[in-house]
């Protein structure tokens, strides 16, 4: 992989500064059946280079896919260009920051490699499992997907620093929608959540060859369940609803180039203040959030980050306080607050900036039954469908494909189009109970937009279930 | 570009074998990127890139595959080869696709755009000297914009265009801003320095005491930007003849029963008046126009080929995802100057946020108000409005809630850059509505 870049970035360097490049070469490939068909097989293979330099102050970035030295000394000529147009111009002295020369290298655990299966036996898989969706007439949409994606990573330094990283990963998605009249209700294999790094293994990991069936009777369910009603109550999510709570309203709120104001323009601002790292109470005693790279098979684990910071598992919320944010080396060195290592960049198009990778809230001690028992007046929701928050993530509101009553410490009746909406403070700070180990789930979000230019990135999230006092929760029209 | 992509479907053209079918599309850009907070410079950095999609045919069986090209082209040529080998190999374990349809009648086109763009010094001097003294946030981005099209066929379609687009914000303190853009493609420092000007006046409202409302029923004003992200999410799953008949459109209400939305509420795919190339994927050429909604009732949805196939209709010549390009909101009658006296007393949204849907098969839609949105009593601004969320129906704000649209539109280039630099836009008014629901 990348054969003789590292000699050709030699030959290139320039005699000051600091000078890094940034190599990604990653291959794509969604096999997908709807309603029976297959779908174009989609395949995608990309490559190309990042080139980093900070000189007299100023900071440059340029990016190609001509990886010939002459490719290579355009684009340090050109990142050298836009250093030093932007010295002086800056939101900080670049020069002051102390860029690593890192060494190391990662990989992704793979049981059953991709490659070793034939396609043949990929789209006979998936096309069988979109047929186990079809069970009833009412079923007017349908479909079963793979989606793989391996990423190989070389990342170099003036002053020797050398990183591969060789991550694969698949995404399993099944999706039904069940139709009468101007109604319709879908249902998702784990809100397209289920996403892991391996190979093939992963199918049988998320139930991919069992749900389906399941899922397109829950769907028919929901036509005739009743809307959801209106109220203030408990509310317990499942970890394919916790995912996206987590991401948005902790997540988001804590990265520091958000709190330095750099996503004003696009993705927002935030709550938080410098200050309130340290201190802040951000939930209740229950709330632990994780950053995690440790967790082998979680989307967003690896070794370093496009900065070329080691990774490490590190507290952000420790029983209900906030520590430490979300931000990499730069943002570090601009806040002065402390971070972890998640300066991130989408591919070699694009440079770092700072990302969520694997954002936990770590298990408690409650059964689902027990979290179920503890509830007199309540709802249960699964699967997210619908989510919206403010640009300082405050105000949010969600809505889920699955709801259940809970009345009197039991689940009763199904109810469709559940919705809820609260502020984040007050929401986290209502965290009543967490579940354990047993409802604890390790999920993907393969779409987290972000960035000027804009950027979609891989993260990961993982949550047991959880419990909420006092939200206010409704229904659809 | 166009003459390494010529040589590259020619070369592509000339690896087939006689029951073979190629087509060719390219996507590229050589981009320049200035991100700017306080006003300096976070990161300025060039993009260059070159894709190219190869769907290779036979019969009804073909296999699709991207790569990146580099702008070598003995390199790009060995690329597109070794493609072409590994997508007629995959052919032998595929089957036939039954929704396959490609163009077979030759229309080529070609549409280049002059370069009247600035120096990358100048425009970023500009920048920085008209921010002087503000708090301004984000993004310049500059450059040359490609797509082709090629088949085997000797069809050939090239569009280029040579644009700027400086989105940006002026804050005032914590979330308190002012929200506005200059993009096009000649680039004028006393253009730049009006909208600047501009957007600093606004900010003189902006220092007035915030004001918080309960939540509730307000009669509001949406400007054409505000507008348009309603619109942006109409586009996602309600326009598309696909997801009418997967019965997963938001807009089921009209296309299965007998919905519709006031008779002054127009929409169309007006590619005509558009910025984006006039040919699809597939080698088909898009008609003038395409009217989604006519006097408040569902016309015609947007067709891919692919789903023209499907369901024997005729295509439209629209991507996969069905959505407008060059997306056009017929004007009313309510003059621009007129807009403050007759909102009387309530909210004048100039951004909203995140929209999505809390009710797809109703469309209802909730999102939150951002950036400048201002509380109005008696046809005058008295304090900027804290960020409210809703949770509104589209059939009630454009149908018996709605009180007029503006006569004078605004056009709006897509400042998205997820996985490269847009070519669509969208042409708008502004919106006048009653009982428009705050729900936090």
């Amino acid at each position: 992989m990348f054969e003789g870049l590292k000699e050709k970035f030699r030959q290139v360097l320039p005699e000051t500064g600091f000078c890094s490049l940034r190599a990604v070469r990653e291959s794509n490939e969604i096999v997908q059946v709807r309603q029976s068909v297959l779908q174009p097989i989609t395949r995608y293979e990309d490559q190309g280079v990042m080139v980093t330099v900070v000189d007299g102050g100023g900071y440059g970035y340029a990016a190609t896919s001509d990886l010939s030295v002459d490719g290579l000394r355009t684009v340090v000529e050109r990142a050298q260009a836009w250093a030093k147009l932007s010295a002086g111009k800056g939101v900080i002295d670049y020069s002051q920051i102390a860029y690593p020369h890192p060494s190391g290298e990662f990989a992704s655990p793979v049981e059953i490699p991709w490659e070793t299966v034939s396609l043949k036996d990929k789209i006979d898989l998936v096309t069988k499992e979109c047929e186990r969706l079809k069970i009833d007439d009412r079923i007017a949409d349908y479909a079963s997907s793979l989606w793989y994606v391996k990423t190989d990573h070389l990342y170099l330094t003036n002053e020797g620093g050398e990183v591969t990283q060789a991550i694969e990963r698949l995404l399993p998605i099944l999706r039904v929608t069940a139709s009468e009249g101007a109604e319709s209700q879908t249902r998702n294999l784990g809100a397209g959540t289920y996403a892991l790094q391996g190979g093939m293994e992963i199918i049988d990991k998320v139930g991919f060859k069992t749900e389906g069936p399941r899922l397109a009777q829950e769907a028919i369910d929901l036509l005739s369940a009743p809307n959801c009603p209106t109220g203030t109550m408990d509310l317990l999510l499942a970890p394919d609803q916790m995912h996206l709570q987590i991401h948005e309203s902790i997540g988001h709120p804590l990265e520091i180039d958000r709190i330095l104001g750099d996503e004003r323009n696009y993705a927002g601002t935030t709550f938080v203040k410098p200050d309130d790292i340290g201190s802040f109470r951000y939930g209740s005693d229950l709330l632990n959030i994780t950053y995690d790279p440790t967790i082998p098979e979680q989307w967003a684990s690896f070794g370093f980050d496009d900065d070329g910071l080691k990774a490490e598992k590190l507290f952000i919320i420790e029983r209900g306080i906030l520590k430490r944010a979300l931000g990499g080396l730069v943002s570090q060195a601009r806040s002065g607050l402390p971070g972890v290592a998640t300066t991130r960049a989408d591919g070699w198009r694009r440079p770092p900036i700072d990302r969520m990778s694997n954002l936990n809230l770590e298990p408690g001690d409650a059964s689902f039954e027990d979290l179920v028992g503890s509830i007199e007046n309540g709802i249960y929701m699964q699967t997210n469908t619908s989510w919206s928050i403010d640009d300082s993530r405050n105000k949010f509101q969600f809505g889920c494909e699955w709801g259940q009553l809970i009345e009197n410490g039991k689940l009763t009746k199904l109810v469709r189009k559940p919705n809820y909406r609260g502020i984040s403070g007050t929401f986290w700070n209502n965290l009543k109970m967490v579940g354990d180990k047993s409802t604890f789930r390790v999920l993907g979000v393969p779409n987290c937009g972000k960035g000027e230019p804009n950027q979609i990135m891989k993260v990961g999230h993982a949550s047991p279930a959880a419990l909420f006092a006092d939200v206010e929760v409704f229904g659809g029209e | 570009m166009q003459d390494l992509f010529n040589s590259i479907a020619d070369h592509a053209v000339s690896l087939l074998k006689s029951n073979e079918v190629i087509n060719l599309n390219l996507e590229g850009e050589d981009s320049d990127f200035v991100r700017f907070n306080h006003n300096g410079i976070r990161q300025p950095g060039s993009v260059q890139s070159c894709d190219v999609g190869i769907d290779l045919i036979r019969g009804q069986t073909h296999a699709q595959m991207q790569i990146a090209l580099t702008g070598i082209q003995d390199e790009d040529r060995a690329r597109v080869k070794a493609a072409i080998e590994e997508l007629r190999s995959r052919l032998e374990h595929i089957p036939e696709d039954p929704h396959l349809l490609y163009a077979k009648d030759v229309n080529s086109t070609e549409r280049i755009g002059e370069n009247h763009l600035p120096e990358r010094e100048r425009a970023i001097g500009a920048i920085m000297a008209g921010g002087e003294g503000k708090d301004l946030v984000g993004i310049y981005a500059q450059g040359p914009i490609y797509r082709g099209f090629a088949n085997n066929f000797g069809q050939r379609n090239w569009f280029e265009a040579n644009s700027f687009n400086f989105d940006y914000s002026i804050y005032l303190r914590d979330d308190k801003a002012v929200k506005s853009a200059y993009a096009g493609f000649k680039w004028d420092d006393a253009e730049l320095n009006r909208k600047l000007a501009d957007s600093g006046g606004q900010l003189e409202l902006l220092s007035l005491d915030a004001k918080t409302i309960p939540r509730g029923k307000y009669r509001a004003y949406f400007s054409p930007a505000a507008v348009n992200e309603v619109a942006g999410t109409l586009a996602w799953m309600g326009f598309g003849l696909k997801n009418h008949r997967s019965k997963i459109s938001s807009l089921i209400k009209m296309t299965e029963g007998d919905e519709t939305v006031h008779a002054a509420v127009t929409m169309s795919e007006n590619t005509v008046e558009g910025i984006a190339p006039n040919f699809d994927g597939k080698g088909f050429i898009k008609p003038d126009q395409v009217v989604m909604i006519e006097g408040g009732k569902f016309k015609d949805a947007l067709i891919s080929p692919r789903t023209a196939k499907e369901y024997g209709e005729q295509t439209n010549a629209a991507e996969g995802g069905e959505w407008p390009l060059s997306f056009d909101m017929a004007g009313g009658d309510l003059a621009l100057d007129d807009v403050l006296q007759k909102l009387g007393t309530g909210a004048y949204i100039n951004n909203l946020h995140y929209l999505n849907y809390s009710d797809r098969a109703a469309c209802r839609i909730t999102g939150m108000t951002r950036f400048a949105t201002f509380w109005v009593e008696d046809g005058k601004i008295v304090a900027p409005l804290n960020v409210m969320r809703f949770d509104e129906s589209f059939y009630r704000m454009f149908g018996d809630n709605l009180i007029a649209l503006t006569k004078d539109r605004e056009m709006i280039l897509d400042n998205m850059t997820y996985g490269g630099r847009q070519v669509s836009s969208a042409r708008l008014p502004g919106a006048l509505v009653e009982d428009f629901a705050f729900t936090l």
